[in-house]
Order: C-alpha cells, then structure tokens, then sequence
C-alpha cells in the first residue's frame, strides 16, 4: 500500500551557532517510516543555512517577522498555501509561537493542522512567570525575579547571592558576579530581546535537559533525557548524550501529565550534587537537539505529525542510551542566482543532491 | 562498595556512566580493581590479590587503593554492596 504524503511546512532553518530545530525536524520527518512528506521551507532571513542544504526543503518561502502581526502572516501563508496546499505546519521559534497559537483556528480553515500548546500552557511555564508554575504544580523552581529599570539592579543582593543569572525573555542568559556585569547583560538582553529581563537565582549542579511530547491529554508520547557534552559561549550545545536517568522521566511524565502539555517541548534542569532537579526553562518547543531523539528510536517529529493528523499514537517504551550528537560547521557553496531569486520573488525551489 | 549498576566497563578500559553521561579511561591498574570490585570482592581480598600478583608493597597499594576508592566515591560513581 503506498504511504500517505503530507506537505508540511517548517520553520526554524537558521543552522547557525544559535540553531533553529528546523533543520533536525526536517531529518526527522524525511525518515518517518508511516508517511512520506513534500517539506515546505518557512524562513525569515534570506541566509539561513537550511534554505541552501541539500535535500532539506523541497520549497522555500519568505515569512514577515512575528512583529509585523498575525494578520500579515496569514496573509502571506494563504498565498503559501494556495501554491502548496500544506497539510500541517510546525513552528519552530518562540518568538512565532504566540502568532501561530492565536492563528490555529484560521490556519485550521485553510486546511492546516498544528499541534501547539493552548495559550495558557504556554503563558505559564514563561520565565517570568516560572516560580508560580513551580509553587502551582509541585517543581522545584530556582528563585526568579523579572526587572525592568536598572534601578532595581542595586537591590538585588538583598533578596539573591552572587553569582546569578540574568537572562532574557525569550533567548541568552548570562552568569554575573557582581552588580555592574548585571547593569551590562542587562543592556545588552534588553535591547536585543526587550523587557523584562529575569534575573534568576543561580543552582550549582549539572545542566540536564529533556526532550519530551505530549498529547495534551496528560500523557507523555515520547521523553529523552540529554547531557550537553560540549556546550558553545552562547551556552547551546554542540554535542551531548542520551543519559539514562529515572528520576528525570518521572519528573518529565508527572509535568506532562498535571499541565495536559500538549505538543513538544524542552525541560532545562539542574540536578544538584545531593540529586535535587531544578527546572531552569521550560522551550514550548521542540529543541534543535532533536535529532538525537530520533538516532536514540523516538521519532518525535513523525509522532507529531501523525497526533497532528488526528491519529492515535502509541508512547514510545525506550531510547538507546550513550548515543550522541556532535555538531560541526560546513562551508556550503551557493550561487547569487539562489539569493536572487529568494531576495526579489520571496521564494525558491530547495537544493536537491545530484542522484536525487 | 561497588560501582554503581549503570556504569559499563568495556574490555578497552572505557568507562561510562550512563546515568549522567560522563566517561573515563581506565589503566590497567584500575580497570584490574574496578573489575575485582564488580565482581563483589571486598577490599581486603583485593588489597591482598594485587600484593600477591603485581610487584607492589602491601603497604603502598593499600594506601594508593583507598586513594582511588576515595576518587570514584566523591566522583559518584559508586554505591554500597
């Protein structure tokens, strides 16, 4: 019998030293074993490294940025959609999240399927929003604070030692040691990411993350706990392991199940020396390590895809553990016809390998 | 004392834990006591296989013995029999 075809659009291509989980999303829905798939390319920037990969994108549109608003973006997905007739779309960024989630019923009436977390999942487990969550369902959360004058910075030793965190509301986190290198990330995360900046109690420990997906019923469709072997100065790793760890399963199926999580998503925790797991973030979001998932015999995007689709699917039982992921950096050559082409019509056919 | 059971000893002397995903090479030397201790050998028995079998003093294996006990204990790497 020959496999169903879906054309599913992804964004998220930006492979750089900040990935996107575009690319491993794609990688992973190309060896879905119960579906074929036409991959349509939804990018922002015209160099992000998965528009020119090879045997990515079978298609590649420009998107406006989440700022421009959703009215403009479903705009231009119904064009999109008229030329592809996209069956579900997977956003991969947290800054677009918001736009997609408040767009699910009208990209629902265009005939595309999502599997997002509703809005108030979402809202909740927010950095800002972190301690609450914690006290709300039973975690142990480090002691957070959102700020958004720099006057504040001067009192925060009354309530934090030093070191802490200063991070932003959406991406970058920095350790400082002392008031003034707080002023400094503070600038330079606000101007880049805007307010509030949270500042966050700082948990001695090991960093270690998971990767799970739920069905938004209250039950855990796959989880696969990973250790950061190699982590780069914007603090993303560039390689890591799959660890076999129980306590973090329990942790991850006990969140999954009391918050009805629906879709994937990244738990990042500290596990202090005396084996107390701190959640750090929570990414509404399926990480870019998630290619290690599908190596270790979860894959995660198919499994997505199908729940998207209305389909019932069985949690995976088990994952290889010790298989690891390293990344590495490629120079690929393009052509200007490439950039023209994206630059001027907004869209391009993807790059196929020569025996393809 | 014993390693714990999630960390795998291979033939090369590569040690993984898998609960946190470090690993560590292992010397002759150790990977001979680490073996010994996986096979529930008390720390007496072992002191008194290496005097017998390598060319070492009682006293200086003993000493450096509890060293390496002492390592892998603070590493985590261990449980109790």
């Amino acid at each position: 019998m020959d496999k169903k075809k879906y054309c599913i659009a992804v964004t998220g291509l930006n492979n750089t030293d900040n990935p996107g989980p575009g690319v491993p999303v794609v990688r992973g829905l190309r060896e879905a074993e119960s579906f074929d798939v036409r991959i349509i390319g939804l990018v922002y920037e015209n160099l992000e490294p998965g528009i020119y990969m090879e045997n990515i994108c079978d298609r590649i549109y420009q998107i406006p940025y989440p700022s421009s608003g959703a009215d403009l973006l479903i705009e231009r997905l119904e064009y999109i959609n008229s030329k592809e007739h996209i069956d579900i779309l997977i956003p991969n960024f947290d800054a677009e999240l918001q736009s997609f989630m408040k767009s699910e019923k009208r990209l629902l009436q265009m005939g595309i399927h999502t599997f997002l977390p509703e809005m108030q999942q979402f809202e909740e487990r927010h950095k800002v929003n972190l301690p609450e969550y914690g006290k709300k369902y039973g975690f142990n959360i480090p002691d957070s604070l959102p700020i958004s004058s720099l006057a504040e910075i001067d009192k925060l030793h009354e309530r934090f030692e030093y070191p802490l965190l200063v991070k932003g509301k959406f991406y970058d986190a920095y350790i400082a040691y002392n008031a003034s290198q707080v002023v400094g990330f503070f600038n330079k995360i606000s101007s880049k990411w805007g307010m509030p900046i949270i500042i966050q109690q700082f948990v001695r420990g090991t960093e270690v993350n998971v990767i799970a997906l739920g069905d938004g019923k209250g039950n855990l469709i796959g989880a696969v706990p990973m250790r950061k072997q190699y982590i780069t100065d914007k603090g993303k790793a560039w390689g890591g392991i799959t660890i076999a760890d129980n306590k973090l399963l329990e942790l991850t199926h006990d969140l999954i199940q009391k918050t009805m999580w629906r879709g994937g998503m990244e738990l990042e925790m500290i596990k202090t020396s005396d084996g107390k797991y701190f959640i750090i973030e929570i990414n509404p979001r399926i990480p870019a390590w998630v290619y290690l998932a599908v190596a270790a015999g979860q894959n995660m995007p198919e499994a997505l895809v199908k729940m998207a689709m209305g389909e019932k699917v069985e949690p995976f039982k088990n994952y290889e553990v010790g298989k690891m992921f390293i990344r590495y950096s490629y120079d690929m050559i393009g052509n200007i016809a490439q950039f023209e082409q994206l630059s001027i019509t907004g869209e391009m056919d993807g790059v196929k390998s020569i025996d393809n | 004392m014993k390693l714990k059971s999630n960390i795998a000893v291979s033939e090369s002397g590569f040690m993984f834990d898998a609960g946190t995903g470090d690993s560590y090479s292992l010397n002759p030397t150790s990977k001979a006591i680490i073996n010994l201790l996986n096979e529930g050998k008390s720390e007496a028995e072992i002191i008194d296989f290496f005097a017998k079998n390598y060319d070492v003093e009682k006293n200086i294996f003993e000493h450096n013995f509890h060293d390496f006990l002492s390592i892998i204990n603070s590493m985590n790497l261990t449980e109790e029999n």
